[in-house]
């Protein structure tokens, strides 16, 4: 393939509206571009609830068509493919959501959910190679058939029912899978299982991950790379180190300082925050969208929207890198 | 140091009485199995665990919150008011509780603040009912009583005229923090006060907790899955695991010397920023609670587990001063079931 980029996200935004018949827009995701390599990585998109990370996860699965922009999966716009393409996207594209029991139909078995992804995705029909296949990625996830054979989605638990999810997204081979927060219903002490397992698979089998998450300490502990959203922009991009470490826009930050963690607790009980402004207001801000709580805040801020500025290996989306 | 909470023994699940599945009817799930500890004054206390391991029961039952299908099987939970006031919450009914113990001298924080509001009521109305039934204040002084108590706290004067659903996440627990404290009880329970938020307003909410609690010089009980809110927040704390409490000692000693197996299990799967060393989980999963294990409930996952921990069950013995756990390893008496 010519195309350098396996992956890229060109401009991309996307409108809601409220208000009375939906007539005041604002833009959940707004202007977003990024780019993937076809080297394996873990991309981690992250943000507070509202920052349009899910709406963004969307668009790039295919499930949500943006108002503008274009998401261009190896050469091709995926909203623009012929019904055969599709197929092949949907192969190629693979999703993992937070809660695993919404994931699976609860009247249904999950063997049986298994086998139909198994013969939907790859056109088989022989049984007993379908049974094979789905094998083979249920043990990859650490489980076997027999554990699940006959079994509605309620007898498992929460971290089991996830691998089970994660089991059913690896059948078709895919080469990217979008992980919407997928453990943050999980407990602790499971959780890392389930992120090592997206590291070996990226390692091992070459699947590259966009992983959606609120959490930036399990970010920092998986990807390689990492955009910080803020009402639908991405205010900071670049290696997950020089982000989280070096913090360059003043919203990463305030979100680092408040991150509550243990060897830092003088720090954390003096210091102070100042808690969010108005959602929707935000939204539609002409300049800087953290410019109401920003404490470097200039008169440019309010007026114009900053581009994204280089520094070093980070692109940050702040004035005070101009 | 003054008590203001003494548990002893306390006991307490839910009975299941699913129509339709026969073998579950009378079903009980044992969530909370004899569980015993004492708070004092003027001290943050952390209650951390995994989903299902019985730590919202506990500050349900510690409440006197019994909602059908929770049951309480024995034991007692005596609290204590400013004045040295003892009740025993097990012993009271509903009426009695809302009458004489609740709002006044401990106060219950739910994950979801929409669980205390009315969602038909303005925010001033919640503030004046509490004042008038407890204080007997007058609607218009109780009004003002709340201006000038939300602007103690730093909420906009605005939100008072306003319902529930018009304000965001992060100030509607505010307001519920607020409430909350209004009477200053000396026992405030906080179930997963900041789970449901994100992290700014998660530590605007929790910085508003701690200094109230400074302030009043009360008890203040966290209870949250997120061991770095415990971390950064409360001086003791607790871990459970399966309905039982495992170990309870200093915070700073749980996270830098933990005794229990499980406890350690917790501590090294915690990421960190700054350290990309592997983390591991634990394998398995929880025990189910409507028949847990025999001995310790930890032991089918527990890497050191030896015959005893089948057989017997550890009780909570003091290792090091103020650092209990409930586990055979640190036992002399290994080999001599109770």
């Amino acid at each position: 393939m010519s195309e350098q980029y396996m992956l890229r996200v060109v401009k991309l935004s996307r409108f809601f509206g409220y208000g009375f018949l939906g007539r005041v827009k604002f833009p959940a995701v707004d202007n977003v571009s990024f780019d993937m390599e076809y080297k394996p990585k873990i991309f981690t998109i992250a943000g507070e609830s509202g920052c349009g990370k899910s709406t963004l996860a969307r668009m790039i699965l295919g499930i949500l068509e943006p108002s503008e922009g274009a998401v261009i999966y190896k050469g091709k716009n995926i909203y623009a493919l012929k019904s055969k393409e599709r197929r092949w996207f949907y192969r190629e594209v693979q999703a993992i959501f937070q809660d695993p029991y919404d994931t699976f139909n609860p009247l249904k078995k999950v063997d049986r959910y298994l086998y139909e992804t198994a013969r939907n995705l790859l056109d088989l029909k022989d049984a007993g190679k379908t049974q094979d296949i789905v094998d083979a990625c249920l043990k990859r996830v650490g489980l076997s058939f027999d554990e699940i054979k006959g079994k509605y989605p309620s007898e498992f638990s929460g971290g089991q029912l996830q691998r089970i999810s994660i089991a059913r997204a690896l059948i078709p081979e895919p080469k990217l899978i979008v992980a919407d927060e997928p453990v943050s219903m999980i407990d602790a002490s499971m959780r890392m299982n389930i992120l090592n397992m997206f590291k070996e698979f990226k390692e091992a089998e070459e699947i590259s991950f966009i992983y959606i998450t609120h959490d930036l300490a399990t970010a920092y502990y998986i990807s390689d790379e990492i955009a910080i959203m803020y009402r639908g922009v991405i205010v900071e991009m670049g290696p997950a180190d020089e982000v989280l470490i070096k913090c360059h826009h003043p919203y990463t930050k305030a979100l680092i300082e408040a991150l509550p963690e243990p060897s830092r607790r003088d720090d954390w009980l003096t210091r102070k925050v100042k808690p969010p402004g108005m959602e929707v207001k935000e939204f539609i801000m002409p300049g800087c969208k953290y410019a109401d709580i920003c404490p470097y805040r200039e008169d440019i801020c309010e007026e114009k929207k900053p581009p994204m500025f280089d520094v070093g290996n980070v692109k940050t989306a702040c004035w005070l890198y101009k | 140091m003054e008590p203001s909470l003494i548990v002893e023994g306390l006991k307490a699940g839910y009975k299941l009485q699913t129509i339709g599945s026969s073998e579950e009817v009378g079903v009980y799930v044992d969530a909370v199995s004899g569980v015993s500890f004492t708070l004092y004054r003027n001290e943050v206390f952390g209650i951390a665990g995994e989903s299902g391991c019985g730590k919202s029961t506990l500050i349900k039952a510690v409440y006197g919150y019994y909602e059908p299908s929770l049951v309480l099987r024995g034991g007692s939970a005596r609290i204590y008011g400013a004045k040295g006031e003892e009740f025993d919450t097990t012993r009271m009914d509903r009426g009695l509780l809302e009458k004489r113990v609740w709002w006044k001298h401990m106060s219950y924080i739910p994950q979801s603040s929409m669980n205390v509001l009315n969602p038909t009521m303005r925010i001033r109305d919640h503030f004046a009912e509490i004042l008038r039934i407890h204080v007997g204040m007058k609607k218009g002084e109780a009004y003002q009583e709340a201006r000038k108590y939300l602007e103690e706290v730093g909420l906009p004067v605005d939100a008072l005229s306003a319902f529930p659903h018009q304000l965001s996440g992060g100030m509607r627990q505010r307001v519920v923090i607020a409430l909350a404290i209004l009477l200053e009880p000396s026992l405030i329970l906080a179930d997963e006060p900041s789970s449901a938020l994100d992290v700014i307003n998660q530590k605007v909410a929790l910085t508003l907790l701690r200094e109230k609690q400074e302030a009043l010089k009360n008890t203040l009980v966290i209870v949250s899955h997120d061991m770095g809110v415990h971390g950064v927040l409360t001086h003791r704390m607790a871990i459970m695991y399966a309905g039982k409490i495992v170990e309870i000692g200093r915070t700073a000693d749980i996270f830098w010397k933990p005794l229990h197996p499980y406890t350690k299990a917790l501590i090294e799967s915690l990421p960190r920023l700054g350290d990309k060393s592997k983390r591991v989980g634990l394998s398995g999963s929880p025990p189910d609670l409507k028949k847990p294990p025999d001995g310790c409930r930890f032991h089918p996952r527990c890497p050191y587990a030896m015959l005893i921990c089948s057989r017997a069950e550890p009780s909570l013995r003091e290792i090091k001063e103020g650092h209990y756990t409930a586990c055979w390893l640190y036992s002399e008496a290994v080999g001599e079931p109770r």
